[in-house]
């Protein structure tokens, strides 16, 4: 399939969701507490969006699909959209636009405190995602990129905070969060001493 | 239950409707969304049905719950109900006086405070076979003698003139409308006259985060949400009904001479 097409296919995937969402909003099908709803849903596709992100680069070393990597920064910027959704429904439909109280509730509440930093990273690397800002943060553009792996850390967190009756969601993400992690760590291990041998 | 006389002097907010009450739910038993337990409850057979009474009374053993409601009187209650992850509904229980149940089991002078426990079943209650759940089950809840026995304290039957469902507690539970809906445990079948406060689950669970006591007080903040606001439900997206939360869910006239000298910001 040309990379057009695909691209277009990744796209309208990772559209649905959210298009999903419009959906049982205009039809009311999100119940008797929409706003809760929909933060719950577009805060698990952004860590969802994460995951897929951060495995496209194993798949392309292990399962060599090269054909991956170019859809790899649609992926992420998906994952900054829906964060971004996260934090504007938040915002509107659980409090009412009251800035003061978006303020006090982040530093009172650890998982909010938790999770902002997150999106403040999955802005700066979305607004560098692109060809330009690629070429003129050069080596840096690698090294500040890799703030993904904290951003995904941090979400984890953020969930793993609001365990209330069971840790059955927070146990599912944390390994795949150690996984995705995990795989970074031996790498760079070994390629540390694949670097010190020679 | 259809023959519940109507309750004296009725709330006034508006009622929530009958598809939302039934259809959001925390009933952990059975899931963790709350469209869960209207999914998943149909495993739970509320038919027979009976509760052990024990502990510190003159008349303890197992009751019929036929036998129990023979000797009541069923009346429909609206009550407001404030969780405390910050919603609130406005229901038409139908039930009947805790205390009028509690005083023919003549309690001794050592009962100073009643424990509920809800069914302890894998089978009729998938959830609590679970390897992730941080309750200690079966759920526990627990009353001080004069909360349990005063009249706004209820035990239901039913809401909206019809059986309670199963995934609003089946087929008796709980409802005290000055404190957060955890204490209105669901689903009893136990309920024991004790000397000494009960354990309550949430209590045991995180203790810095729900008190014994759990009133209603938009003064004592939550760890993870705060208390000063409501979402009344059902809430529309662009016009949230966010409304002030009320000392004691606006029980305030009736029940706060049951606290008074204390201190509800460490006993909360």
């Amino acid at each position: 399939m040309p990379v057009l097409w695909r691209r277009l296919l990744v796209f309208t995937l990772s559209l649905t969701p959210f298009a999903l969402l419009v959906y049982r909003t205009a039809t009311q099908q999100l119940g008797a507490d929409p706003a809760k709803t929909i933060v719950l849903f577009t805060g698990e596709w952004t860590i969802y969006f994460l995951f897929t992100t951060l495995s496209v680069s194993p798949l392309v070393k292990l399962a060599k699909w090269r054909w991956l990597m170019v859809h790899r920064r649609m992926l992420g910027l998906f994952a900054l959209f829906y964060a971004l959704c996260h934090v504007a429904a938040y915002l509107t439909f659980i409090l009412g636009l009251d800035l003061s109280r978006f303020f006090s509730e982040m530093v009172k509440r650890p998982y909010i405190t938790a999770g902002m930093p997150a999106v403040l990273i999955l802005i700066a690397l979305g607004v560098t995602s692109t060809k330009g800002m690629m070429r003129r943060l050069g080596k840096n553009w690698v090294k500040l990129h890799r703030l993904v792996y904290l951003a995904l850390a941090l979400g984890w967190v953020h969930v793993l905070w609001q365990v209330r009756s069971s840790y059955f969601e927070a146990v599912i993400y944390g390994l795949i969060t150690l996984t995705l992690l995990g795989m970074r760590i031996y790498w760079f291990c070994k390629r540390r001493s694949a670097h010190s041998k020679a | 239950i259809a023959e519940a006389k109507a309750s004296p002097d009725p709330v006034a907010d508006e009622l929530t409707p009958y598809e939302h009450v039934t259809s959001y739910n925390n009933f952990y038993e059975f899931g963790y969304d709350k469209s869960d337990p209207a999914k998943h409850s149909g495993s739970l057979k509320p038919h027979p049905w009976s509760v052990e009474i024990a502990g510190h009374a003159e008349k303890t053993g197992s009751v019929n719950l036929e036998d129990l409601l023979a000797k009541v009187t069923l009346q429909e209650r609206v009550y407001r109900l404030r969780c405390v992850e910050a919603w609130s509904m406005v229901i038409p229980w139908v039930g009947f006086e805790l205390g009028e149940l509690l005083k023919q089991f003549k309690p001794t002078s050592r009962a100073k405070y009643v424990a509920f426990t809800t069914l302890m079943d894998k089978e009729q209650m998938p959830e609590q076979a679970s390897r992730f759940s941080t309750i200690d089950w079966p759920y526990r809840e627990g009353l001080r003698m004069d909360e349990a026995m005063h009249p706004l304290t209820i035990l239901a039957v039913g809401l909206y003139g019809k059986v309670l469902p199963n995934q609003n507690g089946a087929p008796l539970r709980l409802v005290v409308p000055w404190k957060y809906g955890f204490k209105s445990i669901k689903s009893i079948v136990k309920i024991e006259f004790t000397e000494k406060e009960p354990a309550t689950s949430w209590n045991v669970r995180a203790p810095n985060e729900y008190g014994f006591y759990a009133n209603v007080n938009p003064n004592v903040d939550h760890p993870r949400w705060s208390q000063a606001t409501e979402r009344r439900l059902p809430s529309g997206l662009f016009s949230p009904n966010i409304i002030d939360t009320q000392m004691f869910n606006g029980y305030g006239d009736e029940v706060a001479q049951l606290y008074r000298g204390m201190d509800l910001r460490k006993q909360f």
